[in-house]
């Protein structure tokens, strides 16, 4: 896919996302608030972040098979990339309508599949791009100017 | 930065045995052991008083005012938290505790609750206080408000911009007393009567203005004493002051309940309070509208500096509420004049940023991972530092070095006697040359 821009980035880490664990779901993206948070990212940016990843790696969890996040820092910009290994989007057009969710009811009494975390991360990033096949995988980078 | 802050929890250093078990309690890694002595990064600190409780040999402390503050003022008002209502067994009413207090020396009772209720009141009306992204927070335990300034900054602009009951009763009580008497404002005392080492701070060091109408704390436990001699007396009847709700913010959950509008949580123990802040981070709790954070179990009557458990403090207070009516009527004549409002937002605590330059602290921030990847990942607290990560940080801060790790100065010693071995083996052959040569000649000879 397209990258967003090449550049440098200082720091560089990788999440892998098991598909279906509830355990560990969100410790990616806490794990990235908290060093961002060290970093000193300004605080209105952070909670744009936050809420950002979180929701991407909530949809590796529910919805892919699993896949990776990654993290790059440089001091003008936080980029997060997010590709998984299937099954992929269909429309994507129509999964990232507001309230739009495929996630069936044991997903939704755990208050997910609300249909909004497309949109939300579309929302919160400065810049955001996804790319799907279906049979391949979602492949999603976020950009977040600091 | 806040270096020099005041702070209630302190450490008595000829009680410390310098054990661990503070280290893993504190939630902002506050507290190193060096030297055979714990110490608390005043920074870090937000005076939870949670290390107060792990303490077994109570070295950890909470600094209030003497009850010799009091002779400083002509005329002493005492503003009783709500929770010191639940710490007697054998009290009869609210009003034997406020005659209690009159008993004892104070000039006059003005009750924290009804101070509760003013601003519950004030806030229910403020069409101006708007829900940011998520929730808006309580601002009612100091605690909360430093744990946020520290690990969650990006949250401070849903804090509530209120002051809280202990400012709103001590401004009130002060101007009504003044005028009542007719006599000048700085010969009287305001004292909070506290189950909080937090709020002790919170008057020295106040949040979102500058000067704390409060004139002093003093602990429950230092006042516990002369009190209960002096309960249920002769009791006069006193005006009632306080509602049923502004008794209640003692409780967890109480505040969210007489604020009454829409959505609300209450979490109580400040762990409990870090997860759903986190939470609240991630955006997972956007139908909420009100968060209400405490940083005590069971809300302010778990406090430190309670006399009595929590727990049963909660239904005494329960009890000794529930006659009470359900809102206070007071006039806008009553508080005109008075401004409840903080005087400018709760500023950020930077003390977890690594470095103010970007690009040092990403440097800095690779470091700290080489060298946590290097050590054992036990986070014993052996080394002083609450986890290996933390030591990791120390190092790179050049605060500790690696061989504050009692694994890798194992390893080193081992490698160091190793190598005398090889040493000495390598000279012990030597010399056992020599002693076979010596021998050889003796055989020889
Ligand atoms: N990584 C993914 N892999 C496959 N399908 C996805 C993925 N992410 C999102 N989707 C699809 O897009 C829909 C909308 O996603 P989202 O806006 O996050 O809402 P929700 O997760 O609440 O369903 C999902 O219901 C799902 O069908
Ligand atoms: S819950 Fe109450 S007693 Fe405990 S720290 Fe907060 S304000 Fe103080
Ligand atoms: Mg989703």
């Amino acid at each position: 896919m397209e990258e967003l821009r090449v550049n440098e980035y200082n720091l560089k880490d990788i999440y892998t996302i098991e598909a279906g664990n509830f355990v560990t779901a969100g410790e990616a993206s806490s794990n990235i608030k908290t060093l961002l948070k060290r970093l000193g990212v300004n605080s209105s940016k952070l909670r744009n972040i936050a809420i950002a990843s979180y929701e991407a790696e909530i949809n590796l969890v529910i919805h892919s098979k699993g896949g990776q996040m990654e993290l790059l820092v440089s001091p003008n910009e936080v980029i997060i990339k997010i590709d998984d290994i299937g099954p992929g989007i269909e429309n994507i057009e129509l999964a990232m309508k507001e309230g739009y969710s495929t996630a069936p009811d044991s997903i939704r009494v755990m208050g997910f599949g609300a249909g909004m975390g497309l949109s939300n991360m579309r929302n919160n990033a400065d810049d955001f791009k996804i790319e799907s096949k279906l049979g391949e995988g979602t492949h999603i980078c976020m950009k977040f100017n600091i | 930065m806040e270096a020099s802050i005041f702070h209630s929890v302190t450490l008595d250093q000829t009680k410390c045995k310098g054990c661990t078990n503070c280290l893993k309690r504190c939630p902002t890694e506050a507290i190193r052991v060096h030297d055979g002595k714990a110490q608390i990064i005043g920074a870090k600190c937000i005076d939870c008083g949670e290390c107060i409780r792990v303490c077994a040999y109570h070295a950890k402390v909470a600094v209030t005012d003497p009850l010799s503050i009091l002779d400083k003022y002509k005329y002493k008002i005492a503003l009783p938290a709500p929770t010191l209502y639940g710490q007697f067994k054998k009290l009869e009413s609210i009003d034997a505790l406020l005659n209690g207090l009159l008993n004892i020396g104070f000039d006059d009772v003005y009750e924290v609750a009804k101070g509760a209720d003013i601003i519950t009141k004030n806030v229910k009306e403020d069409t101006t206080i708007q829900k940011k992204r998520g929730p808006l927070i309580s601002s009612a335990c100091p605690t909360i408000i430093r744990l946020i300034q520290v690990r969650f900054p990006e949250l401070l602009e849903n804090i509530v911009n209120y002051i809280s009951p202990m400012e709103a009763a001590a401004k009130i009580s002060k101007k009504e007393f003044a005028e009542k008497h007719n006599v000048d404002i700085k010969e009287i005392g305001a004292f909070f009567i506290t189950p909080c080492p937090s709020k002790a701070t919170a008057i020295k060091s106040p949040n979102g203005f500058d000067k704390s109408a409060v004139d002093g704390a003093i602990s429950i436990l230092d006042i516990y004493g002369s009190l209960s001699a002096a309960l249920n007396m002769e009791i006069d009847e006193l005006p009632k002051r306080a509602s049923k709700h502004g008794v209640r913010w003692a409780l967890s959950g109480g505040e969210s309940d007489a604020l009454d509008n829409g959505n609300a949580i209450s979490v109580d123990g400040i762990n409990n309070v870090i997860e759903v802040l986190e939470a609240i981070e991630d955006g997972k709790l956007s139908n909420i509208d009100f968060f209400e954070g405490l940083a005590c179990v069971g809300g302010c009557v778990g406090g430190a500096l309670a006399f009595e458990n929590g727990f049963i403090a909660r239904e005494r207070i329960k009890k000794l509420s529930e006659n009470l009516p359900d809102a206070v009527p007071y006039s806008k004549e009553e508080m005109a004049g008075f401004d409840f409002k903080l005087d400018y937002p709760i500023k950020p605590n930077e003390v977890l940023q690594l470095d103010k330059d970007f690009s040092i602290a990403i440097k800095k921030l690779e470091q700290i991972e080489e060298i946590t990847a290097n050590l054992p990942g036990f986070d014993c607290g052996s080394c002083g530092a609450p986890s290996c990560r933390a030591l990791a940080e120390d190092i790179v801060n050049k605060r500790a070095g690696e061989m504050d790790c009692v694994f890798k100065l194992r390893e080193k010693v081992r490698v160091l006697a190793q190598e005398m071995i090889d040493f000495s083996y390598e000279a012990g052959l030597d010399s056992e040359k020599n002693d076979k040569s010596n021998n050889d000649e003796e055989v020889d000879g």
